[in-house]
């Protein structure tokens, strides 16, 4: 019994791996297969001049137990990430409130707030960053101009450091201004009108149709700009180097020493693939627990 | 009257709101392209102002020579290249793939999407030992392949985006040009592709961006200054070790910067139809 395949279909199947066909080769050679070596190498030691060498699961226990600079970036990743996230989605969360209305200059407001997105990851604006922040920088200078202590070392004082990269973050929250933006125009009009009549105040419209309507984008949101915070990598680098005390040695930055600097591959790749398990445990905490509080429209079919 | 006081009253404080913070965003820039025309004695004493008191080409000058015998010039080729050959791998090969996804059945295409769609959630520091290991084995490192090459294959991002597009285009159209016996390649290259061009405008210009500024790629496959990116450039330019001129850091950094405002503020219709779109942003 074998299923009767049209020639048409099969020409439709040849057609369509023959489009997809880069991708596909792209995602065995490049994603697939590297990530699974790279499982591999999580268990050996490997200095890219000789053959791995099979070691278990030490580099595990290594990074576990006898690592305390690996705690430290865990930390430090973990801290930024609950820090610059949400304050990043809810600066863009009000500004694409503010902007949420038909007065004029809206797109000039627009354009303006969305410009440090662009520039934002940049070395440059990382180079900027550092002599913003200097012993003599701008902020300091600022503070002297008003007459408040401007003589701290923000970039040289573990309390103060992560928070220069937290603050960057934050100042890059123009695209997701954009998508809330987006979606809070697509919320009906008559929803509102009917609130109104109803006489519901404005916080109360906010509460009951605007957030629940937006949170199926804030969720994605809040997912993508998460991982991206794991893997946050160049501000730390230029910025402050993972210094002081490595209270901003961020994982992507200790992962690259560990892996490009001292050429411990085997233990670079461990620390990847527990990256991977934290990202993946972390998405799918989001969207198991989102049923709880995101409110998807079921009366407006593919939307979400 | 009241009413009509108050709501002047409202405005003003709304748009007074947000030319302030609109001021507290653009700031930092604008004190970046202030400090790159200040004398070197005039950059830490005045740090505040925006406005140099005897501005001064000089940075741009001294900037430009570069270090160890190597100018901007070089960097700035360097990262064109990059930027626009990059760009043109990437858009191509991911419009492609993006009308096989969306406009063609065929078996596990589901499958597949979904692994594309993971890939957009994948943390780069999972593959990149193994591809640094496997274009080392082949010896790429110090050269533009391992940066380019693999934008052939298409990106995610970019595949999702335009299949996005591809739906907004009616079907009707494909139909009618298989029945006049157009084929499923003819299609794409007659009827989707030329109206494509939007998407792909808005696709070439994110990519541009993320090329032109992108350092994690470059810093860990090219070692030799003559292919420095302005990016590794700069890095190296400010490293705390060497001499640092700052003015022409600044100068540097600024300059490395205007060919992307200006494209942002030739395009912006196209970023922002292009972020809502999606949804998201790589």
């Amino acid at each position: 019994m074998h299923h009767a395949v049209s020639p048409r279909k099969r020409t439709e199947a040849i057609q369509g791996y023959l489009f997809i066909s880069p991708w596909l080769f792209g995602f065995f050679a490049l994603t697939l297969i590297p990530t699974l070596v790279s499982l591999y190498l999580s268990f050996t030691d490997y200095d890219l001049l000789s053959a791995p060498v099979w070691t278990g699961l030490d580099n595990f226990k290594k990074m576990f137990t006898d690592d305390p600079r690996y705690w430290k970036s865990v930390w430090a990743t973990f801290y930024y990430a609950v820090a610059a996230v949400p304050l990043r989605l809810f600066m863009a969360l009000l500004v694409a409130l503010a902007l949420n209305t038909k007065r004029h200059g809206m797109a000039f407001y627009r354009a303006l707030t969305y410009a440090p997105s662009i520039i934002g990851d940049s070395v440059a604006v990382a180079v900027m960053w550092r002599q913003l922040f200097g012993g003599d920088g701008l902020i300091n200078g600022l503070l002297a101009l008003v007459g408040l202590p401007s003589k701290t070392a923000w970039l040289g004082d573990p309390r103060f450091a992560i928070w220069t990269l937290i603050l960057l973050a934050a100042w890059q929250f123009g695209s997701s201004m954009l998508i809330f933006l987006a979606g809070l125009k697509q919320i009906p009009e008559e929803l509102y009108e009917s609130a109104s009549i109803d006489g519901a105040s404005g916080p109360r419209r906010f509460f009951s149709i605007t957030l629940p309507m937006l949170t199926p984008v804030i969720l994605f949101n809040l997912v993508m700009q998460t991982i991206n915070g794991l893997i946050v990598f160049t501000p730390a680098l230029i910025i402050t180097s993972g210094k002081p005390l490595d209270t901003t040695n961020f994982y992507a930055l200790y992962l690259y020493r560990r892996a490009f600097e001292s050429f411990q591959m085997g233990y670079g790749s461990g620390m990847a693939w527990v990256l991977l398990a934290a990202a993946s445990a972390l998405t799918l905490v989001i969207f198991k627990t989102s049923s709880r509080w995101v409110f998807y429209a079921s009366d407006r079919g593919g939307e979400g | 009257m009241k009413r009509a006081g108050r709501r002047i009253f409202g405005t003003l404080g709304y748009h007074t709101g947000l030319c302030l913070l609109c001021l507290v965003m653009i700031y930092p820039i604008l004190w970046l392209a202030g400090s790159s025309f200040k004398p070197a004695g005039e950059i830490w004493t005045r740090v505040y102002s925006l406005i140099p008191r005897v501005p001064t080409f000089d940075n741009y000058v001294n900037g430009w020579k570069g270090f160890g015998g190597v100018s901007f010039a070089v960097y700035y080729r360097n990262t064109i290249f990059y930027a626009t050959v990059g760009t043109l791998a990437a858009i191509v090969s991911s419009s492609i793939v993006a009308f096989g996804f969306a406009r063609i059945d065929f078996p596990l295409k589901n499958v597949w999407f979904a692994c594309m769609i993971a890939t957009l959630m994948l943390p780069a520091q999972v593959s990149i030992i193994p591809q640094y290991i496997m274009f080392n084995k082949i010896g790429w490192i110090n050269s533009y392949f391992p940066l380019i090459v693999p934008r052939l294959f298409g990106q995610a991002f970019f595949i999702f985006m335009i299949m996005q597009f591809i739906r907004g285009i009616p079907r009707e159209l494909d139909e009618a040009a298989d029945i006049d016996g157009c084929g499923r390649g003819g299609t794409f290259f007659r009827i989707i592709l030329p109206l494509l061009k939007p998407a792909m405008f808005t696709a070439a210009i994110f990519s541009f961006y993320w090329t032109w500024s992108d350092f994690l790629a470059p810093l860990i496959y090219l070692n030799n200054p003559k292919i420095y990116t302005i990016s590794l450039a700069l890095r190296s330019f400010s490293d705390p070790g060497g001499l640092t001129d700052w003015g022409a850091i600044f100068a540097m950094s600024f300059l490395s910067l205007v060919p992307v405002l200006a494209l942002f503020v030739a395009f912006q219709r196209y970023l922002v139809q292009g972020i809502a779109s999606t949804g998201i942003k790589g």
